[in-house]
């Protein structure tokens, strides 16, 4: 089927299908991954306009503007949305964009499932969404339960919005698990003659790894959501202690998925890090082996941590251990990682356009994410810092100023590649410093009243919390709106009237096979395979 | 590029069939990973579960060195109509030495109905020695309309239990029985989400 269409390509070349066919139909890699940024890039403004209004409510003590139920179904979709449905679809399509280019591919292994996996999404999150502006409308709550959506709060005493969700987690699924395949079958059967495993771009290596995880652990998300379906509709009580199920056994499977998630949700950033990194050093990456094994350790070690988001719920002392130091253990290769990074800063010829501001940027904060990450692995600790908002420093550390960081850092890296324009330097700046400074005044203060003890997911608190809270809502509507100059950079750079034209290897110290196809990248590229000494 | 090379479709199956393979796989371990938990839990007294079948013990030695209290608690479920409370808050027994208690339960609506009671013994680590050797929770209890029922417990605290154990509590919680509930539908959306779609507008 794909040679036919393939072949019809040959016969025009460079055609591009047009209207809205182009992207309905396509199975062209870079029109997809720019779909996938794009999707991404309107859910974070959706997500983040819900955060807003979550720190508008969290401005003083009391109630200001939304009801507390209301507020529940904020910080649900706030969460679901900007796991699922930003940083996810964002390194995939990072991925659909730059795997072949990067192996000498001339496009996915699956070029109707890409299609396909993408497609998906806008449903999936339709079917969400809608639940959000059902309730604004007054029929029902949306889901309300957290981005974790516990049993018995989503079984027993989930709104019926809760099988909404349930649709669109298996919708999600599948396109992940979609993605993942491709991906996969992209890296294994068509790189370029010569390249070889351990000379594969650390960013593939990392998405490698990263599609194993999700086939992994995408299939028991389902399962856990199928459980909580046929328990809600059809009469079985996996999570209900009236039958003999066990809500506890809930965060058990949620978290078997949740944790690889996690590092789903980072690993192609190290990925990112350690493509920039050396690009703006001038200077090879530092380990490169020590980097595929690392990644590889973390892969294997997010399996077996993760009941350490449950020491609360009453553990055995010996599991309460085994979790604590198998935690701890994910410090060694992360720590090998950070350290590669800045030796491979050290001694180079460094220059700091926008892309490396990000990746340092990213070094140095997600460092702090993953302290306070290791202080929270601790078991006495935990039992203090549980649910507090030190969890929703640390995880935003790790999220926003990590995985963020690391995709902001690729869109302005391989932007000129993909347009054929510069993008504006100065606006790229002028946004890192904004978004620096702003992101840090945001949650920076969330760690104090973390360990002062305030509460997450509550719409009020006490007193004594209101100045630090007043500052990270300074610091979240500027963080907010400054996201706008990266929108309005992007536009610019696409539609490249007063930009300068990008050369093909665009930057100086660029590696890599895709610098070496033409700035854009054309419709067709690698058609012919290229040979990697 | 002209037709794919069959090699490489070849390849893609390949890669294709094995990973669906592990996708199944997983999705089933999800689904393995709730027999799983049960035989974890009751290897380990996880959660406080607690046996629920008649426990043997021929081979107890009465320790009278030390004593342990025993605290009852008694709840319901709360779509669970029925009133259900324990006689005695409390008994202090030495490890070793059977001993019984009473709970009574009462069917307050007009019409006969099944409930099963889920034990749950606190501190976890004591559950595994906390035995039961009569108790209403080994099976489903039908209490006609109005019907009030006396129910014992009998139990005996294993003297291997460590020193560190001065007190357990027993809990009780009175379900009523999945798919027996009362206008034959199961009250899903509780009276707390509806109020919340009230509130949001």
């Amino acid at each position: 089927m794909s040679a036919v269409i393939e072949e019809h390509h040959d016969d025009h070349h460079d055609h591009k299908p047009t209207g809205i066919g182009r992207w309905l139909f396509s199975t062209n890699h870079k029109d997809i991954g720019t779909m996938y940024l794009w999707f991404s890039f309107t859910m974070l403004f959706i997500g983040g306009a819900l955060a807003l209004v979550i720190r508008a409510e969290l401005f003083q003590p009391g109630l200001q503007f939304v009801e507390p139920e209301f507020f529940n179904q904020l910080t649900t979709l706030h969460g679901l949305i900007m796991v699922f449905g930003v940083i996810m679809p964002a390194f995939v399509g990072l991925a659909n964009w730059m795997v072949p280019m990067m192996i000498g591919a001339p496009d996915m292994a699956l070029p109707r499932m890409t299609n396909w996996s993408f497609w998906l999404l806008p449903g999936a999150f339709g079917i969400l969404i809608s639940s959000l502006i059902m309730s604004i409308l007054g029929m029902g709550s949306a889901p309300n339960f957290g981005w974790t959506f516990y049993a018995p709060l989503s079984t027993t005493y989930g709104p019926d919005s809760t099988d909404f969700f349930i649709f669109s987690v298996h919708m999600m699924g599948i396109s992940s698990i979609m993605g993942a395949i491709n991906i996969i079958a992209t890296i294994m059967n068509m790189r370029a003659p010569g390249l070889t495993y351990m000379k594969m771009p650390i960013f593939v290596w990392t998405w490698f790894i990263t599609a194993y995880l999700l086939i992994a652990v995408m299939p028991v998300l389902a399962g856990a959501v199928t459980m909580m379906l046929t328990d809600r509709n059809f009469g079985t009580s996996f999570f209900d202690a009236a039958g003999g199920g066990d809500p506890v056994l809930f965060q058990h499977v949620f978290w078997f998925f949740g944790h690889p998630e996690v590092y789903i949700m980072i690993l192609p950033a190290f990925g990112i890090i350690s493509q920039v990194v050396p690009t703006f050093s001038r200077k090879k990456i530092f380990g490169y082996s020590s980097m595929v094994y690392a990644t590889s350790s973390i892969a294997f070690l997010s399996f077996i941590v993760w009941a350490h988001h449950m020491f609360t719920t009453g553990m055995p002392v010996a599991t309460e251990l085994f979790f604590m130091y198998a935690t701890m253990l994910i410090a060694v290769p992360t720590g090998v990682k950070v350290f590669n990074w800045v030796s491979t800063m050290w001694k180079g010829s460094l220059t700091f356009e926008t892309p490396m501001l990000f990746a340092v940027g990213f070094i140095f904060m997600f460092s702090i994410g993953g302290f306070t990450g290791l202080m929270l692995s601790i078991v006495p600790a935990d039992f203090q810092y549980h649910d507090t908002y030190f969890v929703v420093a640390h995880f935003h550390y790790v999220l926003v100023t990590g995985a963020l960081y690391a995709i902001y850092s690729a869109v302005y890296f391989w932007l000129p590649k993909w347009t054929g324009n510069m993008y504006d330097e100065k606006l790229g700046k002028i946004h890192f410093w904004v978004s620096t400074i702003s992101v840090n005044v945001l949650f920076f203060p969330m760690h104090f009243v973390g360990l002062a003890g305030m509460p997450r997911r509550i719409p009020d608190y006490n007193m004594q919390f209101a100045e630090f809270n007043q500052m990270a809502t300074i610091g979240a509507f500027v963080f907010g709106f400054s996201q706008l100059i990266l929108l309005w950079n992007v536009v610019k750079t696409i539609r490249g009237r007063s930009t300068v034209k990008a050369t093909d290897q665009v930057w100086e110290g660029a590696e890599g096979l895709e610098w070496t196809i033409p700035s854009p990248a054309p419709f067709h590229s690698f058609t012919t395979p290229p040979t990697v000494k | 590029m002209a037709a794919k090379p069959n090699n490489e479709q070849a390849a893609n199956r390949k890669v294709i069939g094995k990973l669906l393979l592990a996708v199944v796989a997983m999705f089933g371990f999800g689904f393995a990973l709730v027999p799983l938990y049960d035989v974890f839990c009751a290897v380990t007294g996880l959660n406080g579960k607690t046996g629920s079948q008649v426990a043997d013990f021929k081979n107890m030695q009465l320790d009278d060195s030390r004593t342990i209290k025993v605290e009852f608690l008694a709840s319901l479920n709360e779509q669970m109509p029925w009133e259900f409370r324990a006689l005695q808050d409390s008994i202090i027994v030495n490890p070793g030495q059977p001993a019984k208690v009473d709970f009574i339960a009462k069917n307050k609506t007009g019409k006969d109905m099944i409930g099963q009671a889920i034990p749950s013994v606190s501190p976890g680590i004591a559950a595994s020695y906390f035995q039961k050797t009569e108790c209403f929770c080994f099976t489903e209890q039908l209490l006609k309309a109005g019907e009030e029922k006396v129910m014992p417990v009998l139990f005996i605290v294993d003297p291997s239990i460590s020193e560190d154990v001065r007190e357990i509590t027993l809990s009780y919680t009175f379900f009523i029985k999945p798919g027996t509930e009362e206008a034959g539908s199961r009250v899903k959306t509780s009276s707390v989400s509806k109020t919340s779609a009230n509130h949001t507008n």
